[in-house]
């Protein structure tokens, strides 16, 4: 079978729940800002479009919503399956925000049935629009608690060990745990910058693919618009978050820039690759970038690799997550900017085939940073699962089923990823903007 | 009222409130199923559509609720159950996922397709079995300690007659529970016919309903005289229970009072519910650990008892909300507004 050891075959297993839920979890956190601010103009303008819009994104987002929550029912579960050592510790101090996610949500569903159910029940339009304010709130929420189990899980305070056994337990000061800040506001705003670059990329496809509609080009305006926002806020928060692995995370910050010495006037190592003495080849070395990340003084000492047992270190692969979320991040800011300044520039370029392609990878590219962000925050922490008291060695189950269990929930996976795409194609091929406009207005 | 009192009166009281609405959903979804094959579609599955799509995400999160509510008052389950329920809690999830992706891309998308169907009715079946396993294990005998972790006998728990009760009784109970409120919301929708069929089949699972149940007092004087024990000396509360299940059967048989009958229902299983809560304390997991043992520390404890009083405030007006606008709005359950 796949994995001999139950350690390497839990890590994978919930390395395989995570990369597929958090496809869905940032839809379900990203998207109904949306669907709010479109809900919001078209009530604001009288504007018809903006009201479909809203409508049509919010029928999508139910089928997506509805497979986060089957996927984060697994993942919520599967923490106890296959972490039994790690739950039980994680429960005396960490399930403060467990349990507060699960309101959100809660919250969140309930507001969100209601609205998908009730379009045609409200006189008065602003009405059915403050039904979403819970929608967006509970999908916030939702995000910042269970970033907040994940930060702890980074930088873990709130408590003692004594012996093996967790004692002085203050759950309030572990949820406000030291990593939290720059972890919870990284993972919000780069949902929300998804969601944008995922619906600008399914406009840019329509308008590609010969519609004309004006609709489509209020969508791509408005979504790249905010996308150029998010994209802006997450870099800058990504800085802090650099700071702040240099001080509570330095072997994660080291990995991920193949930084062995410590040394001042470090430089930013992007890509390349490392020969069997550790030296790195063909990479692109930005002078002093490495202390400016970290210290913000461009000759601050940045700690090294080599102060850190081997047994202690992260694997060095982290380093190609972190280049590449990063340069995809970078990527996305720049295309929004030229298509926001282009639009009020009137730049013909920026409605040529070749850049709404761009656009259109966008999407994609956008999710693929995420995976990226979190393969480098959780690959990263190896060999903890919480950082410095317990290894995942230490937190895996004894049971011998879970190569098993790999089996079955990949082919779930694949069932659910292939279905949400084959349901959401026909939910929208069988009733294009054009037919829906149709006796509302016209074009 | 100590603080691991309260603490499992709160996740006992979710896991009632799954029972019961998870109960609704999972014997709706084999209803339709079966009515499918015996070509009575049109009769059920408007009622189906028009009733659990809105709240099936609000059923879900109530086993969600249950689970992380056990991890933070009672650390130790999560090591003890998490180790030897691998394999049944797995089965149950990619269940309930199957479950759930019938809400996602069949109600949504509105073209039905009947293998889906089937399947969808069939996991109404199979999750309640998967999951209830984990009340057979917490009776002691299933779980032996090796090198102080804790090992699944698969044989024992798949050849105990206990076992297999517990999970007849779980699908009865999904079935009985499910068809009763139906009977009462298909005759809130006016639909004669839905009615009717729904009543027959209350009826017809009434009576395997209290022989399951008794089956299984029986069965547990051999497996676990101890809390066979208990179960006696609270002999009134499964009393109490009983004559609420007559009171239900009879209103349903004269055809009257189905709103009543629901809340009998309720009222039965309650009793019974808690009746059994109270007779398995102090422990969790026969013998190995009680909830003294495996309880968390006191900050973790207050903290989750203030913001479970927080939530609920949060979540009642909504639950009401939902209630108004989807279960007791009479122009909503007949079918009057358009999706």
């Amino acid at each position: 079978m796949l994995f001999e050891d139950p350690v390497l075959a839990s890590r994978f297993l919930t390395l395989m729940t995570l990369t597929f839920h958090i496809i869905y979890a940032t839809i379900g956190v990203g998207v109904p800002l949306f669907i709010m601010i479109a809900h919001w103009i078209g009530i604001r303008k009288n504007d018809e479009h903006y009201i479909i819009m809203a409508r049509r994104w919010s029928r999508g987002y139910m089928v997506t919503v509805a497979v986060g929550v089957v996927t984060g029912t697994i993942i919520g579960l599967q923490l106890s399956l296959l972490w039994p050592n790690f739950m039980e510790i994680a429960g005396q101090i960490i399930a403060l925000p467990l349990f507060m996610e699960t309101f959100a949500f809660f919250f969140e569903a309930i507001f969100l049935g209601i609205y998908a159910y009730t379009w045609d029940r409200f006189d008065n339009q602003r009405k059915h629009f403050l039904l979403l304010i819970p929608v967006a709130i509970g999908g916030g929420m939702s995000a910042f608690f269970i970033t907040i189990v994940n930060s702890f899980m980074n930088t873990p305070t709130g408590f003692e060990m004594v012996d093996g056994a967790l004692v002085h337990a203050n759950p309030i000061a572990a949820m406000f745990n030291p990593a939290m800040p720059t972890k919870v506001s990284h993972v919000v705003a780069t949902a929300y910058m998804t969601a944008a670059f995922l619906l600008a990329s399914i406009t840019a496809f329509k308008l590609l693919k010969g519609s004309r509609h004006v609709y489509y080009k209020k969508a791509l305006y408005l979504t790249m618009k905010i996308g150029l926002i998010f994209s802006i806020a997450s870099a800058i928060i990504g800085d802090f978050s650099g700071k702040l692995l240099a001080e509570y995370q330095p072997e994660k910050l080291a990995a991920a820039e193949w930084h062995f010495e410590t040394e001042g006037e470090a430089p930013l190592v992007m890509y390349g690759f490392l020969d069997k003495n550790q030296e790195v080849h063909y990479a692109i070395k930005v002078p002093y970038m490495l202390s400016i990340l970290a210290h913000s003084n461009p000759t601050a000492e940045v700690i090294g690799l080599n102060e850190f047992k081997p047994e202690e270190t992260p694997p060095l692969i982290v380093h190609y997550f972190f280049d590449s979320m990063v340069t995809i991040g970078m990527f996305l800011l720049v295309l929004s900017l030229i298509y926001w300044m282009g639009i009020r520039r009137h730049w013909a370029f920026v409605r040529s085939t070749f850049f709404r392609w761009l656009i259109v990878l966008s999407g994609p590219l956008a999710f693929l940073a995420m995976e990226f962000g979190w393969w480098l925050a959780e690959v990263g922490r190896q060999p903890w699962i919480l950082r410095g008291i317990m290894t995942v060695e230490e937190a895996a189950t004894s049971s011998d089923y879970v190569n098993v269990m790999i089996v079955l929930f990949a082919l779930l996976y694949i069932v659910l990823g292939v279905g949400t795409v084959v349901v959401l194609r026909r939910i929208f091929k069988n009733n294009p903007i054009e037919v829906e406009l149709k006796g509302n207005d016209s074009p | 009222m100590s603080l691991e009192i309260l603490g499992i009166t709160v996740l006992w009281t979710f896991l009632f409130g799954y029972v019961i609405i998870g109960s609704i959903d999972y014997g709706a979804g084999f209803f339709n199923a079966y009515s499918i094959i015996t070509g009575k579609q049109h009769i059920l599955s408007r009622i189906i559509q028009q009733y659990l799509s809105p709240v099936w995400e609000i059923t879900n999160v109530f086993f969600v609720f249950f689970f992380v509510g056990i991890v933070g008052f009672f650390p130790q389950t999560a090591y003890y159950i998490g180790t030897i329920f691998l394999v049944p809690g797995s089965i149950g999830l990619i269940l309930l996922a199957i479950r759930g992706s019938y809400y996602a891309f069949e109600t949504y998308s509105s073209r039905g397709h009947k293998g889906y169907a089937f399947m969808y009715g069939l996991t109404g079946l199979l999750i309640p079995a998967s999951l209830s396993t984990v009340l057979a294990i917490s009776e002691g005998g299933f779980v032996y300690l090796t090198n102080g972790s804790p090992v699944l006998d698969y044989a024992a728990l798949f050849t105990s007659p206990l076992s297999w009760s517990i999970v007849v009784l779980s699908i009865v109970a999904v079935l009985y529970i499910s068809a009763v409120f139906l009977t009462w919301y298909a005759n809130q929708t006016g639909d004669v016919e839905a009615t009717n069929l729904m009543r027959k089949y209350a009826l017809i699972w009434a009576l395997p309903l209290i022989i399951t149940a008794g089956g299984i007092v029986y069965e547990l004087s051999f497996h676990n005289p101890e809390h066979y024990e208990r179960i006696v000396n609270l002999w009134w509360m499964f009393a109490v229970s009983f004559l609420l299940w007559i009171l239900t059967v009879w209103f349903i048989w004269n055809r009257k009072n189905y709103g009543t009958a629901v809340w009998l229902l309720i009222g039965q299983f309650m009793f019974a519910f808690y009746a059994y809560g109270i007779s398995h304390y102090p422990y969790i997991l026969y013998p190995i650990l009680t909830i003294h043992e495996g309880f968390t520390n006191r900050a973790m404890a207050i903290s989750l008892v203030v913001v479970f009083i927080l939530g609920f405030a949060l979540l009642l007006p909504s639950l009401y909300l939902v209630f108004k606008l989807f279960l007791f709005n009479k122009e909503y359950v007949q079918g009057k507004y358009k999706k």
